[in-house]
């Protein structure tokens, strides 16, 4: 993402609106500019936030008359006054921080939106996670730190020796050099990221196994590591996940329910 | 959605905080998805949600391409009416709505098993209180993931009362330095906590920000209006 300077007019608005505090105001220009290194083309600027596509000149005016007069302007914090964003066109390999972070776009490896993947939200379907399996996302970057691939791959790598298998649906294992040791290509390691969810799936029996495995690594890296666990109920309804969670002195309270309605209807809508 | 698994907070800040979402799988069930969308949201209306959005579109706040300058003195705290979201999709995406009571849910969910769509209804909430809902509405829970929390470097999270606003989006959409710049504003009096809320949940884009949870948030001793 760049900033035109021929428009912004340093309201600052986009300061606060950056998820990784990627954008500045400029001393010597008196203008905001992107941190490209920093910027993870997530977009929020240029997507979330309102336009007015004001006049860029008449603005600067209105606004250097009120600072004369010591009066400061309270405007719509989530407004860019002037339309200044200037989404460039992106080249491989920096292309992946937006696949990666711009949730209104979808993945080319899975051809799904968001985080590119479906976890347990159509297990019911899928299947994904078994009976006596466990189900693992370990996501790296969020909430608003970001991530460099090398980072994901330190977790990968000890993640493959400990022989969990990783999701093959899934937009990290897509980018994987060799799955089998959990090696990234190292052509996008620097690249980064607002978030990337690793998964794999295990015996329940690896539970314990892979949950310290994942807090080793992480309390290595400089970013922040959320962690999921998915699970597959009985036909109660029940799991013994929780329990072993309990015994690891996790605390889980919420989650993600799958309720178990779907079903696979193309075939009879097909049909009909 | 991850989007929706890891909310910040304790159990108790979570007890008007329930996501109801449905989706399609591709090569599964994808095909005349729209109408049982549709359907799934106006079901979900006659239960009073806080909100309902459309994945990539996002809930009744939304971002406006030619905003009026005007409206600074007059915008309202609603984009759109539910009725418009439900009427303008047009898409195969996951749709949500978003219940601050666990009874509103339950009621929800009982039509939701009736209707039987055919496509994957999943709760983001507290997992205890939605086995219960779900076992009161005949349903038997297929499968679980559960939220760790947060490890690693988290020295480099930011406090509280913004984590807990800013992880609302769990694609981090709505920034920490939006929710600080939002509670302070609420704290000295230049805008209410509904505004405040409007304001982060634009940027939200699967829709799925809590208006209701993040204004308790913003009154909370601590948070915004102290």
């Amino acid at each position: 993402m760049r900033i035109d300077p021929r428009k912004c007019v340093a309201c600052g608005n986009c300061l606060a609106v950056c998820p990784v505090s990627a954008i500045s105001i400029d001393p010597a220009i008196r203008r905001a500019t992107v941190d490209r290194d920093e910027c993870v083309e997530c977009y929020a600027c240029e997507n979330r936030m309102s336009k007015e596509h004001l006049n860029p000149t008449l603005v600067r005016a209105v606004r250097g008359f009120l600072k004369l007069l010591r009066i400061r302007f309270d405007p719509e914090p989530d407004v860019c006054p002037t339309s200044a964003f200037a989404p460039e066109e992106l080249q491989w390999p920096r292309s992946l921080r937006r696949a990666f972070s711009d949730p209104c776009i979808p993945h080319e490896s899975t051809g799904v939106y968001g985080r590119g993947t479906e976890e347990v939200k159509t297990n019911d379907v899928t299947n994904r996670v078994g009976s006596g399996e466990v189900g693992f996302t370990v996501e790296f970057g969020r909430p608003a730190v970001g991530t460099r691939f090398r980072e994901v791959q330190a977790m990968t790598m000890a993640l493959a020796r400990i022989g969990a298998v990783f999701e093959k649906n899934n937009p990290v294992t897509a980018l994987m050099a060799d799955p089998a040791s959990g090696a990234i290509n190292p052509e996008v390691l620097e690249e980064k990221v607002l978030s990337a969810i690793v998964e794999v799936r295990t015996p329940q029996a690896m539970l314990p196994l892979v949950l310290r495995t994942v807090k080793e690594v992480s309390a290595t890296l400089d970013t922040v590591v959320s962690v999921g666990v998915a699970v597959r109920c009985d036909g109660e309804g029940e799991n013994s996940v929780e329990a072993v969670l309990a015994a690891e002195g996790v605390r889980a309270f919420r989650g993600k329910t799958n309720l178990g309605l779907g079903r696979l209807t193309n075939l009879e809508t097909a049909r009909a | 959605m991850t989007n929706t698994l890891h909310r910040y907070g304790s159990p108790e800040s979570f007890q008007d905080d329930f996501i109801v979402f449905m989706r399609s799988s591709k090569g599964r069930n994808e095909i005349e998805s729209v109408p049982k969308l549709k359907a799934f949201l106006q079901t979900a209306l006659r239960h009073r949600p806080v909100t309902i959005s459309q994945y990539r579109r996002g809930s009744t706040v939304r971002p406006s391409e030619n905003l009026n300058p005007i409206v600074h003195w007059r915008r309202p705290v609603q984009d759109l009416t539910p009725e418009q979201i439900i009427e303008a999709i047009t898409e195969d995406h996951t749709v949500a709505a978003i219940f601050d009571t666990a009874e509103a849910m339950e009621a929800f969910l009982c039509e939701v098993k009736a209707a039987d769509w055919g496509l994957s209804v999943n709760v983001a909430g507290l997992t205890g209180e939605t086995h219960a809902c779900a076992k009161r509405a005949g349903i038997c829970r297929h499968s679980v993931e559960y939220s760790l929390g947060f490890q690693g470097a988290l020295d480099r999270l930011p406090e509280r009362p913004v984590l807990e606003l800013s992880t609302m989006c769990g694609h981090s959409m709505v920034s920490p330095n939006l929710a600080r710049k939002m509670l302070d504003l609420v704290r000295e009096g230049r805008r209410t906590p509904e505004q405040a809320a409007a304001y982060l949940g634009r940027f939200c884009s699967c829709g799925i920000f809590n208006p209701t949870r993040a204004i308790r948030l913003l009154e909370a001793p601590g948070g915004g209006r102290r």
